[in-house]
């Protein structure tokens, strides 16, 4: 994902437009550098497709996650699972329209390589005219239909974490946590993967390089040049691919929750006590509609309704059936029985891995990333996770984190052209259209193994750092008799079931 | 007279309430319940996490019935609620001392 505003296409505009009229360029009859692109107007399908997108990913929260969740959960916390996915969804609507769109998705000066501005806080500067850049060149989506997009992306992140900790933490530490969560973890999170200048920056800065004739020139355009590049997140300077969130989304919420379920300490009975969950009915019901939502996620995740949308699409039909097969058929052979339960989390795993190499990936490549995360995650949320003793009540950690880390260093192989994929794009050799770039296994997984590195350190160290100032402030854990009482009478006065 | 208490598998209830309905016996309580005796429980897996039910589901029946009608209600009961399998439940019989029906004041026989 990528992002150009308006504002930059007519500064790159004008920095063109000063390099035309010194007169060693303009004697030079290089008319396709001298006019420049004029301003591209968003299609109407593209816009439709990523409304419709936006709409998707917020139905994976809220009911998705949520019935996800609370299907695992036993009874007397049902509600407090409902409540505080959906309260997180519309806290951090709100904070991303205030300051968390700016953070992510615009310059931040001397601090660009980790976080944005303040600039667009308040949405300033936007209507409904403003564009975004894409993946393609020349092609725009309209600002608005960007930020929607993005803002659903903000709000299933740290509703993911709350898994890991499900059935004893305080409602009110939460919110406060989320609050901390998103502003200093997740806005600069999505900075450094996502935010870059979009292809027509790149192209036109690569096409005025082109043109240059004289030394004086050409060290202005390169300079112009290294300033579109460098006008990107961290991350995505680095070259490392992420498609729709492995990074900033799963392993960013997976190490947050394996954290906090460490900080919070285990349930009371756990171990003992059958915690067994009250509903699958509702789980598998939640689990579906994060798939279907998924399309929203991960195609949607292109910006424009084209066949790298199609491909999106298909992969994540694909690897997630790949990975329900491999969750199912795993467990029947070592546990002896193939539950429901086990698949549909083989599905989630499967969604997750493919996540960030959705369209980057062919499909066959998606199917065996499928098999392998279906079969790893089932062993890590059976198996080790037991043999560790932790207590992450609905396994964030053992299917986001985990999974995403699978998906993100797959993509580094995945997109490999040789293997059915569709290589890296690279916007400033042939300016003005994208081509497959130059591409190298090894240095690309490292690449991916450094982006996974970052966001482990990042999120880990981060969140730790938000969970002790919280519970030094509020208390993270509710009271043991809350807890054996349950979260919905104790925090919230009411209860899920009246029969 | 007497209560009959019994302890059945659930998918028996309908067998058992034909076989009372058949000897004259027109009134029955129903209790759902949880218990163990010498059928175990079994164990659950979820994602791994493996729990041992020891309590399965099972029905408590009471029937008040005259005194010399509680060998063949103990009968009807045990014909109807038999599979031959560990866990089909168990009856109990014990002494009742007075019954009232509350809407019109008749006791003990008349009012079963």
């Amino acid at each position: 994902m990528k992002l150009r505003h308006a504002l930059m296409l007519g500064l790159g505009g004008a920095a063109i437009a000063a390099l035309l009229i010194e007169p060693s360029l303009a004697q030079t009859p290089t008319t396709e550098a001298a006019s420049p692109p004029p301003s591209p107007i968003p299609n109407k399908g593209d816009t439709a497709w990523m409304l419709i997108s936006s709409a998707l990913v917020l139905m994976m929260s809220v009911p998705g996650l949520a019935l996800f969740y609370g299907g695992l959960v036993r009874t007397k916390n049902m509600l407090s699972v409902l409540t505080q996915v959906f309260a997180i969804v519309a806290i951090v609507g709100l904070l991303w329209v205030f300051y968390g769109y700016s953070l992510a998705f615009t310059n931040g000066g001397g601090i660009n390589d980790f976080v944005g501005g303040f600039s667009k806080a308040f949405l300033k500067g936007i209507d409904p005219n403003s564009t975004v850049a894409t993946f393609s060149n020349g092609v725009v989506i309209p600002e608005y239909a960007y930020l929607c997009f993005q803002m659903t992306f903000a709000m299933i992140t740290p509703a993911l974490i709350i898994g890991a900790f499900a059935e004893r933490i305080k409602f009110s530490a939460l919110v406060v946590f989320v609050i901390l969560w998103v502003t200093f973890i997740y806005f600069p999170m999505a900075h450094m993967v996502w935010y870059w200048g979009g292809p027509d920056a790149v192209g036109n800065a690569a096409k005025a390089l082109a043109a240059a004739t004289d030394d004086a020139s050409k060290a202005t355009a390169q300079a112009a040049l290294d300033a579109v590049n460098k006008d990107a997140g961290f991350l995505f300077q680095k070259g490392a691919l992420d498609f729709a969130g492995g990074t900033v989304v799963h392993i960013n919420a997976g190490i947050a929750g394996f954290v906090g379920c460490l900080m919070l300490g285990k349930r009371i009975g756990y171990g003992r006590d059958l915690l067994a969950p009250h509903s699958l009915t509702m789980t598998m019901i939640g689990a579906s509609l994060l798939w279907v939502g998924w399309f929203g996620f991960n195609a949607g995740s292109n910006l424009e309704s084209n066949g790298t949308t199609a491909l999106a699409m298909l992969n994540t039909f694909v690897a997630t059936c790949a990975a329900a097969v491999a969750w199912l058929f795993a467990e029947w052979v070592l546990k002896g029985k193939p539950s429901l339960l086990g698949m549909v989390s083989g599905a989630i795993a499967g969604l997750v891995a493919v996540t960030p190499a959705s369209g980057f990936a062919g499909p066959m490549g998606s199917i065996v990333l499928g098999l392998v995360a279906g079969v790893v995650c089932f062993i890590m949320c059976s198996t080790v996770k037991n043999a560790i003793g932790y207590d992450d009540s609905l396994d964030v950690f053992g299917v986001h984190c985990v999974g995403g880390i699978l998906g993100a260093l797959a993509t580094g192989i995945l997109v490999d052209p040789s293997l059915g994929g569709v290589g890296i794009p690279d916007y400033s050799s042939k300016p003005g259209e994208m081509v497959v770039g130059a591409y190298d296994m090894m240095s690309q997984v490292i690449t991916q193994a450094e982006a996974v590195g970052l966001t482990l350190l990042w999120s880990g160290v981060g969140s730790a750092i938000l969970y002790k100032l919280v519970d030094l402030t509020i208390g993270l854990r509710v009271t043991q008799e809350e807890e054996r009482e349950g979260l919905d009478i104790a925090d919230h006065g009411e209860r899920a079931y009246n029969y | 007279m007497k209560i009959v208490m019994a302890i059945i598998k659930p998918f028996k209830l309908e067998e058992v309430r034909d076989a009372l309905t058949g000897i004259g016996v027109h009134g029955l309580t129903v209790t759902e319940v949880k218990g163990y005796g010498r059928q175990k429980g079994h164990t659950e897996i979820y994602r791994g996490a493996e729990y041992a039910v020891s309590f399965l589901p099972k029905l408590k029946i009471e029937v008040a019935v005259a005194t010399d009608l509680t060998s063949s209600v103990i009968d009807a009961i045990a014909g109807a609620a038999r599979t031959g399998q560990i866990g089909d439940g168990k009856i109990f019989v014990m002494p009742l001392e007075k019954a009232v029906r509350i809407r019109t004041g008749e006791t003990d026989a008349d009012a079963l």
